[in-house]
């Protein structure tokens, strides 16, 4: 009864979904490996639910590789999993987990090698060395993945999503948690990067180098090791990104490196140690953020110019600006500064006289870090008016014009 | 009911006290005179335990005045000076000391006397320098204590008031109450005392009963006899010249 | 000794300084709630208050009545009542009422408009130092007989724990700057109640920056269950201590 009952299965799948392959412990076909030779370019492989220990796979043709019911394919902490080369692939609602790991390959759950129009999505990676590995692809979509690592060591452990030397790719609604880079790219070129969150990553929640026409938008990055750096890279958007809880003494919301012509817009930074941290970075527009509650809102080395700061939010933070010279070639204005003690005499809204958003106190303190003991102290508080009164130690010339008397609402 | 025993006081450099020793029994209304800075005030503090002596002892009713507060129920005193927290109300100050005894008022003769039940509601800081006096003076007899120390009682006080208080004392001398008191108006003690203890520069000079200083000295009047025996012992100090002085015009006030 | 306290709180409570003083935080604070936009701007005029009003007020009233009730003192001691219990009696008569003022001015306008955790911080750090400073008061004003003399002394120690100590800390760190000083700053931070009071409101108020650097150490040891331990242990040791040796000093004395 019941092999006539698999028969008859068997020939109405065949029969309504031409290119179909199940593959199930009580399928036809019990071997995805077996599944995937099988399946000619084109093909549909569904993948029951189940254990599927197969070392590592291959696929090379455009395929569809759907999970139902989120089925699980172990690599017994030995294998890489899923190598993919090819084009025109999907993998969507599969659990990869236990992947290996490698000191001489960057051993992944997923591997991307020359690809192009690959979809990732709706699968969910647990315990990888790297989760998702992309490299020389061209639109690759990754999306809609949940990936948790276990976090060990830095060198123990790999990136969540990395990519390297590939183009238009969008990264989007996907969770990474638990890798040494949540989000990884190495020349990578006008990609989208949104509505992912990263979170508890050992190093960056987003690491960025050499990857210039990119935008990433919308997305959370939560208490990381070091928070998001971006190096060495032109024509970045940022935009609308929420950089929270990243603390430590390297840690920064945004750490700019060597970054130039780009925008930083409506994002919110709230309680990182530093809000962004700038260091050789030209003709960046920032704008429209909130800072709020940060160590420093922004820590500008002299080393930047041309940078144009307005329309910006900075409330409760411990010290509005950082800066190591007294060298200053970066614009403020109409930012709205809470530690603005100003007077606006005709009511535009504007206050009358400049606002210094450097203390005394936070050169002490770059200069030497235990000092921060003595913060908020009567003594502190008394140096800083005295600074204020005649300034001497902070950079005269750092100053917003026109700094709003009302926050502005963003 | 006061046993003083070879008492030594020393205040930084200056003896306050030196080798005091006298016994105080039921009955008797000690006058404790002597010039100022003689030590008066020094042995009354040590008596109710707020001055710790050198050496020597002080017992009230046998219980060493270092020890346990509690003896101190057998005592009224009446300070000199009676400051009380401003913002207190009379009614509160006696309210507080019958808390403090655990009993109830007893005597409320002078309470009655000085109608100071008239002014409970009133803060302490409004009251005049002679109703603090008054209220002072109530609060020390108002246990009924077998022991009265009274510093200066009669100063600052309005002739009336003072007349109510030596009505007073010389109603609780009857009671058999032993009654220490120091005074410079001379002439207030000659009505109530029965012996007198005269001190200088620390050192008791002595201690007698009324009828031996008079018989010893041939006369009467209480100043004038003290006087002549401090003539006689030719220690004669500018202060009882002054105090003669005063009597004399008291006597003659023309 | 309530018997007593109860009288010596009733007559402080009416006393027009205290009045004036809590009047004076109350509007300080609503006015600082109400002018400014966001709390931590307002939390921050607070801190100050707390860390610089608070100890002052503390020392110079504590000092001011206990001289103001000398004669008081005195005819209590000629009752049946232990030195101890008169002098605890003043101490938590004064305390209380200070405590009062601080809550009815600063706790009652932080509960109604910032109720979280920096607020609380504040609270339990300025009832700490007003505990702490009446103690420190008690010392100086048992110690010294003359009112003028120990006025003087509780204002200078004011001067040292408010400006002096951190002055000394802060040339301290520059001088050694070579060498590695957080352990040893955060023992010198014990050492003074204000700075770990200071601390332990800057822990929720500036955590962001503490993690930065070394404060993370900071963070580490404060933020710890063993570190708030120490807080509250060192801050009692500043309030016990002063007023035990105030208590030893005053059972010897001769009024």
């Amino acid at each position: 009864m019941k092999k006539i009952l698999t028969f008859f299965c068997l020939i109405i799948s065949l029969g309504l979904f031409a290119g179909q392959i199940v593959v199930g412990t009580a399928a036809p076909v019990k071997s995805l490996r077996k599944a995937i030779e099988m399946a000619r370019p084109g093909d549909t492989i569904r993948l029951q639910a189940g254990l599927y220990k197969e070392g590592s796979l291959v696929i090379s043709k455009p395929l569809t590789l759907l999970g139902e019911n989120n089925p699980v394919l172990d690599g017994e902490s030995k294998y890489e999993i899923l190598l993919i080369s090819g084009r025109d692939i999907t993998v969507r609602g599969i659990t990869f987990r236990n992947s290996g790991y490698s000191a001489m390959n960057d051993f992944a759950s997923i591997k991307l090698v020359d690809c192009t129009n690959i979809t990732l999505e709706k699968n969910t990676i647990l315990n990888a060395y790297f989760a998702i590995h992309i490299s020389n692809s061209v639109n690759a979509i990754v999306r809609y993945n949940r990936i948790f690592g276990i976090p060990a060591s830095e060198q123990l452990t790999g990136n969540g999503i990395h990519l390297w030397k590939s183009n238009h790719a969008v990264i989007e609604n996907n969770q990474v948690e638990g890798h040494r880079d949540g989000i990884y790219f190495e020349f990578v070129t006008a990609s989208t990067i949104s509505n992912n969150l990263s979170q508890k990553n050992i190093r960056y929640g987003l690491h960025f180098m050499f990857s210039n026409d990119d935008t990433y938008r919308n997305n959370t990055f939560r208490n990381n090791g070091a928070g998001v750096a971006v190096m060495y890279s032109k024509k970045v958007r940022m935009e609308k990104n929420h950089f929270e809880e990243n603390w430590g003494a390297s840690a920064y919301g945004i750490l700019l490196k060597d970054i130039t012509d780009s925008y930083i817009r409506q994002n919110q930074f709230v309680k990182n140690t530093v809000g962004i941290h700038m260091e050789g970075s030209s003709r960046i527009e920032i704008r429209e953020n909130q800072f709020k509650n940060n160590g420093w809102a922004l820590k500008v080395q002299a080393s930047c110019d041309d940078n144009f700061f307005h329309h910006n939010n900075f409330t409760g933070n411990s010290f509005d600006i950082g800066t190591n010279g007294t060298l200053v070639l970066n614009k403020f204005e109409k930012n709205y500064w809470d530690k603005y003690e100003g007077y606006d005499m005709n009511k535009d809204g504007i206050g009358d006289i400049p606002y210094h958003p450097v203390s005394m106190y936070s050169m002490i303190v770059e200069e030497n870090p235990t000092t921060l003991i003595l913060f908020r102290s009567f003594m502190v508080s008394l140096l800083d008016k005295a600074e204020k009164a005649i300034p001497s130690l902070t950079p005269e010339n750092l100053y917003d014009n026109q700094p709003m008397m009302k926050m502005l609402s963003l | 009911m006061i046993h003083i025993e070879a008492v030594y006081k020393k205040f930084r450099r200056l003896q306050v006290l030196e080798n005091i020793s006298a016994r105080f029994t039921a009955g008797q209304v000690i006058a404790l005179i002597g010039p100022n800075g003689s030590g008066k005030t020094t042995l009354i503090k040590s008596i109710l335990g707020m001055v710790r002596p050198d050496k020597g002892t002080i017992r009230v009713k046998d219980h060493l005045v270092t020890g346990n507060p509690d003896y101190r129920q057998f005592i009224g005193y009446m300070p000199q000076i009676g400051r009380y927290p401003d913002n207190m109300k009379v009614g509160q100050l006696f309210e507080m000391m019958k808390k403090i005894r655990g009993i109830e008022s007893v005597d409320i003769d002078l309470l009655t006397r000085f109608e100071i039940e008239k002014i409970y509601e009133k803060p302490m800081r409004t009251l005049s320098g002679g109703t603090r006096q008054k209220v002072s003076a109530a609060l020390a007899f108002l246990f009924d204590p077998p022991i009265l120390i009274l510093d200066e009682p009669t100063a600052g006080l309005d002739p009336l008031s003072s007349e109510i208080l030596k009505e007073k004392i010389i109603q609780e001398k009857k009671k058999n109450k032993l009654i220490l008191i120091t005074s410079h108006v001379l002439s207030d003690l000659e009505e109530l005392t029965s012996h007198i203890m005269y001190l200088q520069e620390g050192k008791l000079q002595f201690i007698k009963d009324l009828e031996t200083l008079q018989e010893e000295t041939g006369e009467i009047k209480l100043s004038k006899a003290i006087a002549k025996l401090m003539r006689g012992q030719e220690t004669s100090s500018a202060w009882i010249d002054q105090l003669f002085a005063v009597e004399q015009n008291k006597e003659n006030p023309q | 000794m309530l018997k007593l306290s109860r009288y010596v709180l009733y007559d402080i409570l009416r006393n027009k300084i205290i009045i004036a003083y809590t009047l004076f935080l109350l509007l300080v604070s609503l006015s600082m709630f109400r002018m400014e936009e966001n709390g931590s701007k307002a939390m921050l005029s607070l801190l100050n208050i707390v860390l610089i009003v608070l100890p002052l007020v503390s020392l110079v009233f504590t000092t001011i009545h206990y001289y103001n009730s000398y004669e008081f003192i005195e005819l209590m001691l000629s009752q049946p009542l232990s030195r101890t219990r008169i002098l605890l009696s003043e101490y938590a008569g004064v305390c209380v009422s200070l405590l009062s003022s601080f809550w009815i001015g600063v706790g009652v306008p932080v509960i109604l408009y910032a109720p979280d955790a920096t607020g609380f911080a504040l609270l339990f750090t300025g009832t700490s130092l007003t505990v702490v400073f009446t103690s420190i008061a008690f010392l100086a004003a048992v110690r010294s007989r003359d009112k003028a003399r120990g006025i003087g002394f509780a204002l200078l120690l004011w001067f040292y724990f408010a400006l002096i100590y951190d002055g000394l800390v802060l040339l301290t760190l520059f001088a050694f700057s070579d060498y590695p000083m957080e352990k040893f700053t955060l023992l010198l931070s014990a050492l003074n109640p204000i700075d770990l009071g200071r601390i332990y409101i800057m822990l929720k108020m500036d955590i962001s920056a503490l993690m930065g650097y070394t404060g993370a150490l900071y963070k580490d040891f404060f933020g710890s269950g063993s570190g708030v331990l120490f807080t509250a242990g060192i801050m009692a040791l500043w309030g016990i201590v002063p007023l035990w040796l105030a208590l030893r000093s005053f059972k010897r004395k001769d009024m």
